[in-house]
């Protein structure tokens, strides 16, 4: 009997989002949901994952749209017919952060791969993300050498989130590579400062996608062909510019002009 | 850190006096689910329990020895398990249950019942040693017998009850990944402290710690106070 | 739960049942070790008839197969239907955590008692047991004697034809015994069939009209109380009586 009332409360259908974490973590959602909530009546619900961990909840259809920063993964999503199409939404970038007296000597590099060699070189304690989120695929593409560094001494997988990561990182004084949406709005920094910043190579491009109803016929494409429609839009693009953390805006929108 | 320590105590008793709304909401969802998790793992472990005591079958022994077993089951294992049988590419996806509520209850009560299968075999076995030729002469029914055994095992059950309601109440991993963690719909205590955690805001992660330990002591000391009358009651196995 | 032993169906109609209980070659055995070894035991209806016998006789292991909690291993135990299922009560009283009313009206139920005779029924045993300034106690808070007492009236819930009792007296004190026989006896007068396995032969003397003289798993003297404790036929039984341990 529960079990029948707790299902589904609601009139409509909800869409659920499968995001990214750095979106979630930032505080993005509390502050644009309720705006487009208000306008269109419709809700939202975000689960909240890693980019690669979001594209597989999606191909299982879990899914309605996908919020995510991992642009190849993304396109191969939609190639292979599970999303309609992947447009960009906003971007912001990668920031390496490392403890502030900087043993590998990376601040003041112009590079993210000069950065990472010279961690690398100096066996200084460097967390990666290793769960194939968008953060974790981009990290991958900055490592000089090839293959990236194995999981070592030096080189630490957390296997987990952002957040998680960035807890690891300061706990360990290690170098670690983060979005920096969730940094601004990170709030166990401990005494670690942004080293590197402002390398092109650091671009971090958030898309959206709506998930293909010939894969996925019972998924709400409607409501969420609204939201993607909104998001892009001059409405939803100018809500995004306006998210601030500490006066500092987090995310820049870049939606192709419709 | 010890400022953070500090500071999560200040944080959860502002969190409770100021009746913050989404806390209250959280609040109120994880009881909903672990408290219909420990009823349906209830209405299914104590008759299950008091079977494996009372009963002799070929096979009994496996079953004690898997649902023992099944007391260690790794709450991400169970939540994985749960999302591959509810995900709209899983056998279940008709039942539309993954990151609801229902799916969370499913999750808990999963986790909790083989505790409570175990313990009431355990307890309804040693009652069984004391009363079962007595209850034998009565002529009481097996489901007689069973019953009896039930309630003059109450002190002992509710505290199985409890064992599994605390770890219903604390587990992460399992609602985590079948309910979601969707803000004002599948969020629980568990989770938002681990959204906390994640977001680097120790304190707060702390202070709603705090707020689920409060919770927890709170309904084993309304569980003692509502415990029946000492009538003899000498033991606690 | 009477089904290890075969029930006699006596003729339904006669008026007074001449036989209560017939046990014919019963065997029974723990494991390897013969604990009955072939006992025919016929017991006329009415009155107290006394088990008695050494430790290890096998007189409580005759008690319970006559109460269908043992199962035979050859041999059959009849008990008259007319008599209804026997009713047992224990050297030691096992109560339930509740109330000695609790106790009674739980014993109640399982004897199908209907709901509407419940209160009444009740009433009549505390009287009888004398404990109805007890009814609200927690039953395992009383004294051994009234929980013997309260283990006697839990018996007497199912109105029983046959009363077995194994040693009911044997961990009590002189006035809670005597209690208890006033109890057994009172049950007796109502025409209840008593089998009470005792050690104590005062007691015996005291109660029993009849009496079986079990050793070593077979019933070496049966007859007349009087007979069996005064002129008994076998030397083992005189050796027993003259207070000597048998081995």
């Amino acid at each position: 009997m529960a079990l029948i009332l707790l299902s589904n409360a609601g009139f409509a259908d909800p869409i659920i989002v499968q995001s990214t974490t750095s979106t979630q973590n930032s505080g993005l959602y509390e502050y644009l949901l309720p705006v487009f909530e208000d306008e269109t009546g419709i809700e939202i619900r975000v689960v909240a994952v890693g980019t690669g961990q979001a594209l597989k909840n999606a191909q299982n259809c879990d899914g309605d749209m996908l919020i995510t920063h991992a642009k190849a993964a993304e396109q191969e999503f939609v190639a292979q017919g599970f999303g309609i199409a992947r447009h960009d939404l906003m971007y912001n970038d990668f920031i390496i952060v490392g403890p502030a007296n900087d043993p590998a000597g990376v601040a003041g590099l112009k590079t993210a791969s000069d950065a990472l060699t010279a961690i690398a070189k100096a066996n200084a304690p460097f967390a990666s993300r290793g769960d194939n989120s968008g953060t974790h695929q981009a990290e991958l593409t900055l490592w000089p050498e090839d293959p990236a560094p194995s999981s070592g001494d030096w080189y630490l997988e957390t296997g987990s989130g952002m957040g998680p990561t960035l807890n690891a990182a300061i706990g360990l004084s290690a170098y670690t590579l983060t979005d920096r949406a969730t940094w601004v709005s990170f709030g166990n920094k401990g005494d670690h400062v942004i080293l590197l910043e402002g390398d092109p190579a650091l671009f971090n491009q958030y898309g959206v996608i709506v998930v293909n109803p010939s894969h996925c016929p019972n998924a709400n494409i409607e409501d969420a062909d609204t939201f993607q429609t909104w998001l892009l839009g001059p409405a939803g693009q100018s809500a995004i510019a306006g998210f601030q953390v500490d006066g500092q805006q987090l995310f820049t929108p870049n939606a192709a002009n419709p | 850190m010890m400022n953070d320590f500090a500071g999560a105590f200040r944080q959860a008793f502002g969190l409770i006096v100021t009746a913050d709304a989404e806390l209250l909401q959280i609040i109120g969802l994880s009881l909903q689910v672990t408290l219909s998790a420990v009823a349906i793992a209830a209405m299914i472990g104590l008759p299950i329990g008091a079977l494996l005591a009372v009963s002799r079958f070929t096979g009994r022994g496996v079953v004690i020895v898997l649902m023992n077993a099944a007391m260690g089951l790794p709450p991400v294992v169970v939540g994985l398990t749960l999302y591959m049988l509810f995900s709209q590419a899983g056998p279940l996806a008709v039942l539309s249950l993954l990151y609801t509520p229902a799916a969370m209850i499913i999750a808990q009560t999963v986790l909790v019942t083989p505790i409570i299968i175990a313990l009431t075999r355990m307890t309804i076995a040693s009652l069984m040693l004391e009363h079962g030729e007595t209850l034998l002469a009565m002529r009481a029914s097996a489901s007689q017998r069973i019953i009896t055994l039930l309630i003059e095992a109450r002190p002992a059950l509710i505290t199985a009850l409890l064992a599994g309601m605390g770890r219903a109440l604390a587990e992460v991993g399992a609602v985590m990944i079948v309910g979601g963690n969707i803000n004002h719909a599948t969020r629980v205590m568990t989770t938002a402290i681990a959204l906390e955690t994640s977001r680097g805001e120790l304190a707060l992660a702390l202070a709603l710690g705090i707020i689920l330990l409060g919770l927890s002591l709170s309904i084993n000391a309304a569980a003692m106070l509502l415990r029946p009358k000492d009538i003899g009651l000498v033991h606690a196995h | 739960m009477h089904t290890s032993a075969k029930v006699l169906t006596f003729p339904p109609h006669a008026p007074v049942v001449e036989t209560a209980v017939a046990i014919t070659n019963l065997h029974i055995s723990d494991g390897p070790t013969a604990i009955l070894q072939g006992i025919d035991l016929t017991l006329s209806s009415g009155g107290i008839t006394g088990l008695i016998g050494p430790n290890g006789a096998g007189k409580s292991v005759l008690l319970r197969s006559i109460a269908g909690l043992l199962t035979p291993n050859r041999g059959q135990v009849c008990v008259a239907t007319e008599l209804g299922a026997p009713a047992m009560v224990f050297q030691k009283p096992v109560l339930l955590r509740r109330s000695v009313k609790a106790n009674l009206i739980h014993a109640l139920k399982i004897a199908g008692v209907p709901r509407h005779q419940r209160a009444g029924r009740l009433a009549e045993i505390l009287v009888m047991t004398q404990l109805t300034t007890h009814a609200e106690a927690p039953a395992r808070r009383l004294s051994g004697g009234e929980q013997q007492r309260l283990a006697f009236g839990r018996a007497l819930a199912a109105d029983p034809g046959l009363l077995l009792l194994d040693e009911p007296t044997a961990s009590l004190d002189p006035a809670s015994t005597a209690a208890i026989e006033v109890l057994i006896k009172q049950t007796a007068a109502r025409g209840v069939k008593v089998i009470l396995v005792t050690h104590d032969q005062a007691q015996a003397r005291r109660l029993c009209d009849d009496i079986a003289f079990l050793h070593h798993g077979r019933i070496l003297e049966q007859g007349p109380a009087q007979q069996v404790l005064t002129t008994p036929q076998t030397q083992t039984a005189q050796t027993y009586l003259d207070g000597a341990l048998l081995l």
